[in-house]
């Protein structure tokens, strides 16, 4: 179903470990077996919360953060940095380990300068400005859902509405022309899925070009959009140069349907396999809202943060060492027992805000708000308009993505 | 003592608006999408649960309780 990495060590297993600390053989990141629980492989890491020593493809040696409290801890800790562009920066696989470390903006920096990028940006997540796309996004679902009826049963929800719906929704509020998804949408899964690092590599090429060719003609021909304010608004800083706002744009136009659509469609497929649930969202016994925020917590579809300690850290009884690598598993600080009661059951009640599905510190996903009012309205309406939605083919034929990219789904066929 | 009031440090804030979120009737943000408190918000705020929830849900530590 997925590939698997399973490289030769390159060195000896962990020179650099604390002598207290065991030698795990636990491999980071493994795939998930059902696609919305933490893999059965995690076992070990569960068990020795809140944070463990694991592998990965390369026999690299590094952390991995699986505590609610620690990971807190850790990821507002600035000496835990997200440079991309630092030899030592840990990678979940091979493919991502042979691409020329390049300048990823946003998350990619640290701060001070991250605060600088994330500041110019603020303004067009705002609640408000997203509460004012709340009609837009509706009239897209809708008009996703009608194409959908008028077509008839069966459907691939990934196809014809999960990744539709935020792919239209970050092209408005970006200014990128719709007309060009299947381009960008092939360059975003091969960028973040390869198979191989020449897929990786040529799909970045080949999104900054087109995202730079966009931003040359916005600069003569201005247009609407967050990437044309960017362009054309005074910024304290001067204006920003044409290397930033190519690399803003690939972040966003990448995150900003990426994410959404994965939890779209594994969202729909959690709720169809979970008919309790489903029948309490439908009967309004509980409200989208509070479906949505636990179902962030449950499916944690942003697994395995990435981070690279700068300074010797000591937390939890040993030394996380400067020149290691950090990785956050958000699916098992998500069902941390000391925070969530039956944390493996999907519950409406629970106060689930907390989760860290979104990141925390400074990192924390700007487009949260966005993708809340997207699922929020996508999964509301999807179940309105079709009541009898259901699976068209047996649950253990739907396949999902491998378990070092974003966690989602490869396809969901569905009737009605 | 008349209970916990609440600050906001929008040097720190990151939009991600959280506080707003949390407790509706305490926080908003302003056309920028910076976290600030809305007017009327007096001593004693501290002490409802809901801005106990947005201290912690804050990811920047922005959102604090003081001694007032």
């Amino acid at each position: 179903m997925t590939e698997s990495t399973t490289e030769p060590a390159r060195q000896d297993p962990a020179p650099t470990a604390p002598p207290t600390q065991p030698t795990s053989t636990t491999p980071f990141p493994q795939n998930r077996d059902c696609p919305y629980h933490p893999p059965t492989g995690y076992q070990p890491l569960r068990a020795d919360r809140p944070l463990s020593r694991v592998t990965l493809f390369d026999g690299r040696p590094v952390w991995a953060v699986t505590g609610h409290a620690l990971a807190r801890r850790l990821l507002a800790d600035p000496r835990l940095s997200t440079d991309r562009t630092h030899p030592d920066f840990p990678v979940p696989a091979e493919r991502f380990a042979n691409v020329e470390r390049r300048r990823v903006a946003l998350l990619g920096v640290d701060d001070p300068e991250h605060n600088a990028q994330r500041r110019m940006l603020i303004p067009s997540f705002s609640v408000k400005r997203i509460a004012a796309l709340r009609p837009r996004i509706q009239e897209t679902v809708d008009g996703l859902l009608d194409a959908m009826e008028r077509q008839g049963p069966p459907s691939e929800l990934v196809a014809d509405f999960a990744l539709p719906v935020p792919s239209m929704v970050i092209c408005a509020l970006l200014g990128v022309p719709y007309a060009d998804h299947e381009f960008f949408e092939g360059c975003s899964r091969r960028l973040l899925q390869g198979p191989g690092a020449a897929d990786v590599n040529e799909a970045r090429i080949e999104l900054e070009g087109y995202l730079g060719a966009l931003i040359d003609r916005k600069r003569v021909e201005p247009g609407e959009g967050l990437l044309d304010e960017l362009i054309h608004r005074d910024h304290p800083g001067g204006p920003v140069d044409r290397e930033d706002l190519v690399s803003f744009a690939v972040i966003l136009l990448v995150a900003g349907h990426e994410t959404t659509a994965n939890m779209i469609s594994l969202g729909t497929f959690t709720l169809l396999n979970h008919p309790e649930q489903l029948e309490a969202l439908r009967s309004g016994r509980t409200t989208t809202a509070a479906v949505v925020e636990e179902l962030l917590r449950f499916l944690s579809i942003a697994e395995g943060l990435q981070r690279l300690a700068t300074e010797d850290i000591e937390v939890a009884g040993t030394t996380i060492r400067e020149g290691e690598g950090v990785f956050f598993s958000t699916s098992l600080i998500n069902r941390d027992t000391e925070v969530y009661e039956n944390p493996e059951t999907l519950d409406w009640d629970r106060p689930s805000r907390h989760h860290l599905a979104f990141g925390f510190g400074v990192h924390q996903c700007l487009g949260q708000n966005l993708a809340r009012t997207e699922l929020d309205i996508a999964l509301r309406t999807l179940f309105e308009r079709l009541p009898g939605l259901r699976l068209a083919v047996p649950a253990h034929e739907i396949r999902h993505k491998p378990g070092d990219t974003i966690q989602g789904l490869l396809h969901l066929p569905v009737a009605w | 003592m008349s209970g916990m009031g609440v600050r906001v440090d929008r040097e720190r804030c990151v939009g991600a608006g959280m506080c707003a979120l949390t407790a509706p009737d305490v926080f908003t943000q302003d056309d920028d999408g910076f976290s600030e408190m809305l007017p009327g918000s007096t001593a004693g705020t501290g002490d409802h649960p809901r801005v106990r929830e947005a201290v912690r849900a804050c990811p920047v530590g922005a959102v604090s309780l003081t001694d007032d």
